[in-house]
């Protein structure tokens, strides 16, 4: 019977059904970072249990870290105490530990695969909703709340429902100045961010045979955004060499053998699914967000929807996002001024994505007056560009330049927005207060559109500022 | 590590309104700078509730005559976003032992029956009629019936839903599948020998 990659994956990690129903699935590779488990650990503590397999567990510290001063004693006394029982769990628990000495932390998402440990097949869980991120490598990849982390911990395996499954296809080819990000904030928009719920996503179709490992990833790593806990391409020859050679992976004839093995995983072309949806990559244009939700979306030359011209049932959604994005019904979105704009996070703070911005950035000044941070996402990423001269664009142009974390994503660390500042942002969540102020207000675009707006201090369109696609490229 | 079988939760409850009220709404990620959950419960919705200058802002959880709710009454996809179990941890700790809503976002749901809260999904018109009959009463009290998923609220009675496996779990007190995963282990052992995840 022709089978999907998802079901072929989860056949094969199906360790028993439990009595009320769930699968006892097992996971190939356990990611942890410093906020969702120092709990997990003191219930395993609790009950007396050790680290199942931690040769197949790995950690990393992203969300708390220092972007700038990154020397440890942190300034921040709580931050600082949550390193320090990262450390001592997982040297107690015997858990590889990615830490700033070693030279490969980084955002638990980039560092996963850029040291191979996500491979085509397997089954990853981390205690972090964008573990969906992995998909993009053929891997069936879950976020799991902190009592599954301890789960996984105890016995590499966790109690789990079995989601349907829709194929998402994207035909076509993607105008000039359209990334990923704009795909992804384009299905989310139109399948809602619910629309998602109780199924795995497989994204697929001409876009994504195109798409490189980095920009399968930001489409990945937004499923969750769209309801869906799990978002994945199926693997192909560009998955391969993306992973060849990294640190992780198998060498030599091992990895031959992988290679033959991975190339059976693609879903069976005549596989059945719970749902199809299609799209038209020419119907995609840049994207931003206007409210509170990755959902609150539109083209950068439409306008801001006008409670009054929809129906009733969006209406206090849509009253309540414009109330919080002090943003005015029915003007356009071009054009809004913006304090901040941060380019980083595990959706679009990879090689490609400084290297597609720098190209642009090149010669260009921030706008006086905004501040503007990359924040690469590892270390890895971080020495490549400083590498490749990419940090001198950045730094150049007015953008500070930091170490790798998930900095102003969600602000744990001393990143934040203060007051109601508006910020651009390439991260993949708009929420109230999402970065770190209560009232601070959040622009969710691609990294171009990000440096669009740094440049020219408001939301503005990327393909107009650095004439992307037009036969008179600014492009230096 | 036998656990309780939960068949029944009733108490006073809040109601919550909105849609897709998130994760990070619910415990602001500045609270998550922590290493056990003890203490969360007094940042539930933290920045909905109080102002920059820590007085508060009208909100019905600081509202007085429901201090003591154990319900909580919400709109849909409620909980979606961040995984964060810290959550689900607040909620529990700030007292509830239950909620309704019109749905929720998968982790969270799951998160929340770890930790043997009931969540029942009802129609917004359910919702919104025991919104209203709390709103008259406030000591009204709203009992979650987990054995046939229905929601009483004074003397009526309405339909609700509950995934089976859910369901099942609470009633059978195997809302904490640990115990359930360690009796497992040889097959464990056996499954990832033959992915070759051995050695
Ligand atoms: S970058 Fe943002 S979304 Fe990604 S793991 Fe860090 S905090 Fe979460």
């Amino acid at each position: 019977m022709p089978k999907s990659l998802f079901e072929k994956v989860w056949e094969a990690h199906t360790v028993r059904e439990l009595s009320a129903g769930q699968t006892q699935l097992l996971i190939g590779a356990h990611l942890i970072h410093e906020v969702t488990s120092p709990q997990a650990f003191g219930m395993l503590r609790e009950l007396g249990l050790k680290v199942r397999v931690p040769e197949r567990t790995f950690a990393t510290v992203d969300h708390i870290v220092p972007t700038d001063e990154r020397a440890e004693p942190f300034s921040d006394a709580l931050a600082d105490a949550m390193i320090k029982e990262l450390r001592r769990n997982c040297e107690e628990f015997g858990v590889t530990y990615f830490d700033i000495a070693s030279g490969r932390q980084g955002i638990v998402h980039v560092v996963g695969p850029e040291q191979g440990i996500t491979q085509p097949g397997t089954t990853i869980a981390c205690g972090d909703s964008h573990t969906s991120t992995h998909g993009a490598f053929g891997t069936i990849a879950f976020g799991i709340g902190t009592s599954q982390v301890r789960d996984v911990l105890a016995t590499q395996t966790m109690a789990i429902s079995k989601p349907k499954l829709r194929r998402i296809n994207v035909d076509g080819e993607l105008p000039p100045g359209v990334y990923a990000k704009d795909v992804i904030l384009y299905i989310i928009r139109k399948l809602g961010v619910k629309g998602g719920t109780g199924f795995a996503y497989e994204y697929g179709g001409e876009v994504f045979d195109r798409f490189n490992m980095e920009e399968r990833m930001t489409v990945c790593n937004m499923s969750i955004e769209g309801g869906a806990r799990v978002g994945y391409v199926n693997p192909d020859e560009k998955t391969f060499e993306y992973l060849k050679g990294r640190p992780y992976c198998p060498k030599g004839k091992a990895w031959d053998e992988a290679v033959e093995r991975w190339r059976d995983l693609a879903s069976d072309s005549d596989c059945e699914y719970d749902d199809v949806v299609n799209f038209r990559a020419e119907d995609i244009s840049p994207s931003v967000t206007w409210g509170i939700t990755p959902g609150q979306g539109v083209f950068i030359d439409e306008t801001i929807p006008d409670p009054d011209q929809v129906d009733e049932s969006q209406c206090d959604s849509i009253i309540e996002a414009l109330e919080h994005m002090k943003l005015k019904p029915g003007a356009p979105i071009k054009g809004t001024p913006i304090n901040v704009a941060f380019l980083g996070s595990c959706t679009n703070a990879r090689l490609t994505d400084f290297q597609e911005v720098a190209r642009y950035l090149k010669g260009r000044k921030v706008a006086p007056g905004v501040k503007a941070i990359a924040v690469p996402g590892s270390m890895g990423v971080g020495r490549i560009c400083e590498e490749l001269g990419i940090d001198r664009v950045f730094r150049d142009a007015g953008f500070e330049w930091r170490g790798a974390g998930c900095s102003m994503c969600l602000a744990m660390n001393p990143d934040k927005l203060e007051g109601d500042q508006l910020c651009a942002s390439s991260s993949n969540r708009n929420f109230k207060g999402r970065q770190g102020s209560p009232i601070g207000r959040t622009i969710l675009m691609s990294p171009l559109m990000v440096a669009a707006a740094a440049v020219t201090g408001e939301v503005s369109d990327a393909r107009e500022v650095f004439g992307v696609g037009s036969p008179n490229l600014v492009e230096v | 590590m036998a656990l309780e079988k939960i068949t029944n939760i009733s108490g006073k409850a809040v109601y919550v309104p909105g849609d897709d009220i998130d994760t990070d709404r619910i415990i602001p990620a500045r609270f998550m700078k922590c290493i056990t959950f003890d203490g969360l419960g007094e940042f539930a919705f933290y920045d909905v509730r109080k102002n920059e200058d820590g007085s508060d802002k009208p909100h019905p959880l600081n509202d007085p005559r429901r201090s003591d709710a154990s319900i909580l009454l919400s709109g849909s996809n409620f909980g979606c976003g961040s995984s964060r179990e810290h959550a689900p941890q607040a909620l529990h700790k700030a007292g509830f032992r239950g909620i309704v809503a019109e749905s929720y976002a998968e982790i969270f749901f799951g998160n929340s029956t770890t930790l043997g809260i009931p969540c029942f999904s009802a129609s917004p018109e359910i919702i919104r009629e025991i919104a209203a009959a709390i709103e008259a009463d406030p000591d009204a009290v709203v009992e979650l019936d987990v054995e046939n998923t229905t929601i009483r609220c004074g003397d009526k009675t309405y339909p609700g839903e509950l995934r089976e496996s859910a369901r099942g779990a609470l009633l059978s007190g195997k809302w904490d599948p640990i115990a359930e995963l360690l009796e497992g282990v040889d097959q464990v052992e056996e499954t990832a020998r033959k992915l070759g995840y051995v050695g």
